[in-house]
């Protein structure tokens, strides 16, 4: 229909500068030259570090998958009793940051560190990943097509495995390929728990030996992995991710438990117990030691702040890069514009290690001006965070539909009135909601800002990991409190459009 | 006195066109409904008309004042050219009122023009409501007294009762009619609905093909088709291969009278009735043609019967009246036909 070359261009710029870290990470890579490369990346320490990053990532997908497939087919597909707060409990654990879960667990139990340690909390934090597409997709299958399967003959299991399961396997590998590359990088709990993985390998190469090149080249491997398990995905999902539903769709029959449901429910109620119960305890117990600490409250309420100015920064650089991409996608749709949109979820998949590491050689030798300024953090959150805001902008752009501008331009309005009069009204909603969801996860955000905050400017998550490293956990209580808080909101906005859909 | 007109209008997009020369004339106070298929272009002349696609080639005049010919392209908004879309397009975030008065100055607003139009469209009292808590039908009437409201000199209608149930379409045409004809106003309005255009328009433009094949009062173009194919296309045709003598026809269902005397170079023609035309009585009461009932489509006031004849060529007839009195599937009947006939050289 009509180009657009001026959203085409503003969202070429829009992207670019979305691509800037890992652009300057390529360069900074390309020059340091494959002899040196090499010789960092063929050591028995990098073997290592990618055996323990590949192991977790493995043990914590597969855990994440068990629990949440399974949990989603009890709430979604079971009579079992009280199926809809479990089904709520069950997304909840999105809201625990996992740098707070990290500090509940380490400062109950002694000594709780090391691989199986991060493995637990890890997958405690990720199965909702699993478990919120999976119950989406269960409670989307026609049961027409199942009663189909078994009037043709099938029984009872081969139905459930032939069409049932084969049905949600699209949603089980999109949620398995998010836990997967969350825990590549994670950096909070990890190093809360002591585990060497390839980003608390590149945070302390970096901060504490300043060792770059070492830094810059364990970022890199790190990369190649991310980049090899979205390539595996996409593989995946090219034979037929997308399955017609035709005509209206019954909901699906629910299956009988009998004498089986006290088990699930004694495993449901477990699960919710170590995922959120015991964040929860801990937090009790060490706020009510935390608040009562004098000099406390004004390093709080600086903290808050503080991480309020740097993520409305944030918010407010991301979306005025969103902006034109997400218009872009929804006014000219396409092989352009999609594919612009597919390279924002490039850095949003990155480690923030690694986001913020390559923004401060970035810094330092291109953009001086910019280093130690809020403005190159900013940055940081819009590569990290694009998609977001580009997700909350084309489907704001969706409340305006051309027919609508068309329909007020043959009323004799002018282009700028029916922009002011229509446009902006039915979008601005949905832009602030896609700003202000991206404010609270920029608020969470950790090892990006530890790299890049300029210098003594402390947020809640930079307190909360400060204060909990040097095992003051009663001093981190009331920074892991309000963290769970700042999550919580975009946790309820995600599991009411999941759940009720 | 015309109020618009279209002259050789044009329009491809790529390789495909949609308008290949398309004339148009709309004469000022009247509905004209331009019908064709799905994919004739006809939505492509109204986005033209309205100022939304640039014509190729091709000029546009709307109350005397070209607003589109090579080298010029007004804006849709300098046409001042209103448009009830398909939908509606209701701006969901303003009220009914709010909708109305969008193409009205402060002045027009508060003369009381709002609701002079809701009244008019059968909706007077419903200034406050917001558009989601209307009927689909509501929301198209107000999607029209959006476009009246601001006295255009031409309004476009672009298949505006299609998402509408039956029985709502029908009681909504003659309230959007009234309401067009009781405000003065020119209107275009574009359908793949032959009911819709028959009954609605004061002038029928067929389209097909990117142009238009016919234009002419709904009755004239229903009696008096340009060709066979929009004989067929405006209401059921029986055609019938025939070979003319002057003013008759040998048909397979016996000499009917032409309406006109064939005087082409070839006296193979192909002779046009309506089902209507073709009068049925019991097998052998008559020395009208032999044929069976094959098929028996009941529409409650009418029914519609296809025959095959005894030469194996099948036509459709309708007939009027209680169920049980028509013919049922297997009975033999005798045709005769009712009136003149059409006659288009082969």
């Amino acid at each position: 229909m009509r180009a657009r070359p001026v959203l085409l261009a503003a969202s070429l710029i829009a992207v670019a500068v979305g691509l800037i870290p890992l652009g300057y990470l390529a360069i900074r890579a390309g020059e340091a030259g494959w002899p040196r490369i090499a010789a960092e990346v063929f050591t028995q320490r990098t073997a290592v570090l990618a055996a323990r990053s590949i192991g977790l990532a493995l043990v914590v997908t597969l855990a994440c998958v068990v629990i949440g497939v399974g949990s989603a087919f009890l709430v979604v597909r079971s009579d079992l009793p009280w199926r809809r707060g479990f089904g709520v409990l069950a997304a909840l654990p999105l809201a625990v940051p996992t740098y707070v879960a990290g500090f509940s667990w380490v400062s109950t139990v002694d000594g709780f560190s090391g691989f199986w340690a991060a493995a637990l909390v890890l997958t405690l934090c990720s199965y909702p990943y699993v478990f919120l597409p999976v119950a989406a997709a269960l409670r989307g299958t026609d049961a027409a097509q199942e009663e189909v399967s078994r009037a043709l003959g099938k029984g009872a299991w081969r139905t459930f495995t032939g069409v049932t399961l084969r049905q949600v396997r699209p949603a089980v590998a999109a949620g398995a390929l998010l836990v997967a590359l969350y825990v590549f990088s994670d950096f909070g709990a990890v190093s809360i728990v002591l585990v060497d993985t390839f980003t608390r390998a590149v945070f302390t190469a970096f901060s504490l030996g300043f060792d770059r090149t070492g830094a810059l080249v364990l970022s890199t491997v790190l990369v190649v992995l991310t980049v090899l398990l979205l390539t595996g995905e996409g593989l995946t999902r090219r034979k037929g991710a997308r399955y017609a539903r035709p005509g209206v769709s019954r909901p699906p029959t629910r299956i009988a438990l009998r004498g089986l449901r006290w088990p699930f429910i004694a495993a449901l109620a477990a699960v919710s117990a170590l995922a959120l119960g015991m964040p929860a305890a801990s937090l009790i117990r060490w706020l009510s030691a935390g608040v009562s600490r004098p000099g406390s409250l004004g390093e709080i309420a600086a903290a808050t702040g503080n991480s309020l100015f740097v993520s409305v920064a944030g918010a407010l650089l991301t979306t005025l890069l969103a902006l034109p991409v997400g218009l872009y996608a929804a006014r000219s749709p396409g092989f352009l514009s999609a594919g612009l949109e597919r390279l924002t979820y490039l850095g949003h998949a990155l480690p923030g290690v690694v986001i913020g590491l390559s923004l401060v050689f970035f810094g330092i030798n291109v953009a001086y001006s910019l280093y130690q300024t809020v403005w190159l953090l900013a940055l940081a959150y819009a590569a990290l965070f694009l998609p977001l805001a580009v997700g909350a902008v084309h489907a704001a752009a969706a409340q305006s539909p051309p027919a609508l501008e068309d329909t007020a331009r043959s009323l004799g309005r002018r282009p700028l009135y029916v922009f002011r009069t229509i446009t902006l009204p039915l979008t601005l909603p949905g832009v602030g909601a896609g700003a202000a969801l991206t404010v609270l996860t920029c608020m969470k955000e950790l090892p990006a800002t530890l790299l890049l905050r300029p210098t003594g400017m402390d947020t809640l998550a930079t307190e909360l990991w400060t204060h909990t490293s040097v095992s003051e956990y009663a001093a981190a209580a009331p920074y892991a409190a309000l963290l769970v808080l700042i999550a919580a909101i975009p946790t309820w906005a995600l599991s009411r459009e999941v759940i009720s859909a | 006195m015309s109020s618009l007109h279209v002259t050789g209008g044009r329009k491809a997009f790529g390789a495909v066109a949609a308008m290949s020369g398309v004339d148009l004339t709309v004469a000022s106070g009247s509905l004209v409904a331009v019908l064709g298929p799905s994919g004739c272009g006809k939505t492509t002349l109204l986005r033209c008309i309205a100022g939304f696609e640039r014509l190729d080639a091709g000029s546009i005049e709307v109350g005397g004042k070209v607003v589109a010919r090579p080298g010029l392209h007004l804006a849709p908004e300098r046409r001042r050219i209103a448009v009830v879309p398909q939908d509606g397009a209701l701006f969901p975030h303003l009220s009914v009122a709010g909708n109305v008065g969008y193409g009205l100055d402060r002045g027009a607003r508060r003369s009381g023009r709002i609701s002079e139009t809701l009244e008019l469209v059968g909706l007077a009292g419903y200034e406050d409501r917001m558009p989601h808590q209307l009927s689909g039908g509501q929301q198209q009437r107000v999607a029209v007294a959006r476009a009246l409201a601001p006295k255009p000199p031409l309004v476009l209608l672009d298949e505006p009762f299609s998402a509408l149930d039956a029985a709502l379409r029908a009681e909504l045409r003659r309230d959007v009619r009234a309401a067009l004809h009781a405000d003065g106003a020119t209107a275009v309005l574009v359908t793949h609905d032959q009911g819709e255009a028959l009954s609605m328009a004061d002038e029928l433009a067929v389209m097909r093909a990117g142009v238009i094949v016919q234009s002419g009062a709904p009755a004239d173009v229903y009696r008096r088709p340009a060709d066979p194919w929009v004989a067929s296309f405006v209401g059921e045709a029986v055609l019938l291969p025939a070979a003319a003598e002057g003013t008759n026809a040998l048909t397979p269902l016996g000499r009917v009278r032409l309406t006109a005397p064939q005087n082409g170079h070839s006296d193979a023609v192909t002779v046009f009735l309506r089902p209507e035309q073709l009068q049925l009585l019991p097998a052998g009461t008559s020395d009208g043609v032999t044929a069976t009932v094959l098929r028996r489509d009941f529409h409650g006031h009418d029914a519609l019967l296809l025959l095959a004849l005894p030469d194996g060529l099948k036509v459709s007839a309708r007939v009027f009246g209680e169920a049980g009195a028509s013919p049922v599937i297997g009975d033999e009947v005798t045709v005769t036909v009712l009136g003149e006939a059409l006659a288009y050289p082969r």
